[in-house]
């Protein structure tokens, strides 16, 4: 019997799959289409203290193999996060979710990690200092190790949670910033957010997206991903959650050979609704295949 | 929403650049709403307004502008197609009065088709005007004629039936409530131009087409809404110009 169980954080999850914050809403969305409770868990759109409607539109690119989003967090805010959405998710999710966290000052990011760190069905917080599309926040945070700390260890001395950092991977040594989160008191890092992209349009000669750029994601940039894991993991001793580009039940197991404990699926959710389920469906048969018993034995298998 | 695989009954030409695609399958598409479709070797799905529904067909008239309808136009009967469907929330039918009006621009044309027919089902007095560039782009004319609607076509260039806009066409017209889709500098005039309620079909880039990314979104009065899950149809009193 294949055992897809891990440990993330201290708390376990019936599988290492998680739909990426910002490709599943508040969850509801998909719980129409199947049960999302056999998900590992998942992560929420991003909320940040107040709200926000996001950046002009269009916010979508096509690209070879993958997309650009230049969304900027829409999101109704944190006071609405919890009086609305999470009890409207409660209803369909009965497992602790994961909430993604962003923001424009360190006081931000503590306030909201605070008030979010309050709710029962939160288990983790995942503190993105990785948005490529917002101006003044967060890729700034995350690009540089000092402000990845500062904000690590503000929320830290607020939240009583596993606090995840979600890195950004365009940097030059994501290696040093997954450090300095650690050293300054994470307990996970999740990586890697989108690389920033840019599309124009021959027609109307002019980028595609209103705000120019975007983060590009999709299976395009899954060795990236698997790289940058790869390097992270071999360098820090907490958990990384590994993302970028992941599509199918093999990808999960490569992005957990490359040091991953749990892997987020993002842009494929938005071609296919069902890949999540799917991906659980798939891995027992694709872990017999390689002669795999139990997931939580090949986290780092390569390293 | 529901996943479903199509088969291609058909795929022709309606002008030079405007195709239509039946689709064999079991779909509870209500007009108004789209369907968003997989295509190989393209990354995102893409969005298609129903153009009509019937038993198990369902027929799409696309504009061929990119690399995917291009795509879509190379299709053969018997192909397979991997489509989401019944996706938006379509036009509110109950809100017609005894005499609507439908106005529709270029492949703003097709979602009014299927609105069209149920109106008259319904034992509404329908009216279109169907605006296009020029008398070579005109296309279901006589469709609209066969269902038993007034139609006013409108070209910018004269070249068929009013010269001018379709706000043109709309001048002395006398109607209860109006339904419009097409470019949005259209919609905009059809706003101002109107003298009554009416809902409008937007459209917009989408990731997902059901909800899911906030790619889509749009500001109305009230509040954001998501042109793929929310709409794509607004009423006339919510829409916030913002472009």
């Amino acid at each position: 019997m294949a055992e897809m169980k891990v440990e993330l954080c201290g708390v376990e999850l019936d599988n290492p799959v998680i739909p990426a914050s910002g490709t599943f809403g508040y969850g509801y969305e998909f719980a129409e289409l199947y049960d999302i409770n056999v998900l590992g868990t998942f992560s929420f759109k991003g909320t940040t203290k107040d709200p926000r409607f996001g950046n002009p539109t269009p916010r979508i690119a096509e690209c070879s193999a993958g997309m650009i989003n230049a969304v900027g967090l829409q999101n109704p805010g944190v006071e609405k996060v919890i009086s609305e959405e999470l009890p409207k998710l409660k209803k369909c999710f009965h497992k602790k979710v994961m909430a993604n966290v962003s923001g424009f000052s360190v006081e931000d990011y503590a306030y909201t990690c605070e008030r979010l760190d309050k709710c029962e069905e939160v288990g983790w917080l995942e503190v993105n200092v990785s948005c490529p599309n917002v101006h003044g926040g967060g890729m700034s945070f995350g690009t540089d190790p000092k402000a990845a700390a500062e904000v690590t260890r503000a929320v830290k001395k607020v939240t009583t949670k596993p606090v995840i950092v979600k890195l950004s991977p365009n940097v030059t040594d994501i290696v040093s910033i997954a450090k300095a989160c650690e050293d300054a008191g994470a307990d996970g890092v999740s990586l890697i957010n989108t690389l920033l992209g840019m599309r124009i349009d021959l027609k109307t000669k002019k980028p595609v997206i209103a705000n120019k750029m975007g983060g590009f994601s999709g299976a395009a940039i899954f060795p990236v991903a698997v790289r940058m894991v790869y390097q992270v993991a071999k360098a820090v001793s907490i958990p990384v959650v590994g993302m970028g580009g992941v599509s199918s039940a093999e990808d999960v197991i490569e992005m957990m050979l490359a040091g991953a404990t749990a892997v987020e699926v993002g842009a494929a959710n938005l071609v296919d609704p069902f890949i999540c389920r799917d991906i659980i469906r798939d891995l027992p048969e694709v872990m017999k295949k390689y002669k795999i018993n139990a997931l939580k034995e090949i986290i780092g298998g390569c390293l | 929403m529901e996943q479903k695989i199509f088969t291609v009954t058909e795929n022709i030409p309606l002008t030079e650049t405007v195709m239509r695609m039946r689709l064999q399958g079991e779909s509870k598409a209500k007009c108004g709403q789209f369907v968003n479709i997989k295509l190989d070797g393209l990354y995102l799905r893409r969005p298609i307004s129903v153009c009509d529904h019937e038993g198990d067909i369902l027929t799409i008239i696309y504009k061929v502008v990119g690399k995917g309808t291009e795509q879509m136009k190379k299709m053969q009967a018997g192909e397979k197609l991997d489509v989401l469907t019944e996706l938006g929330n379509g036009y509110d039918l109950s809100r017609a009065g005894d005499k609507p009006l439908l106005i529709g621009g270029g492949v703003g044309v097709p979602p009014l088709y299927m609105l069209a027919k149920e109106l008259i089902k319904a034992g509404k007095r329908v009216s279109v005007i169907l605006g296009f560039n020029t008398a070579a782009e005109v296309f279901y004319e006589e469709e609209f004629k066969a269902l038993g609607a007034a139609v006013t076509v409108a070209t910018a260039d004269g070249s068929r039936g009013v010269k001018g806009f379709v706000t043109d066409a709309m001048k002395g017209m006398d109607y209860s409530y109006f339904y419009t889709c097409g470019p949005e500098p259209m919609l905009k005039a059809v706003y101002s131009a109107s003298e009554t309620e009416g809902e409008m079909s937007f459209e917009e880039r989408m990731g997902c087409g059901f909800g899911a990314c906030m790619g889509c979104s749009c500001k109305t009065i009230y509040g954001n809404k998501r042109i793929c899950k929310d709409g794509p149809v607004l009423r006339k009193e919510e829409i916030l110009w913002q472009k």
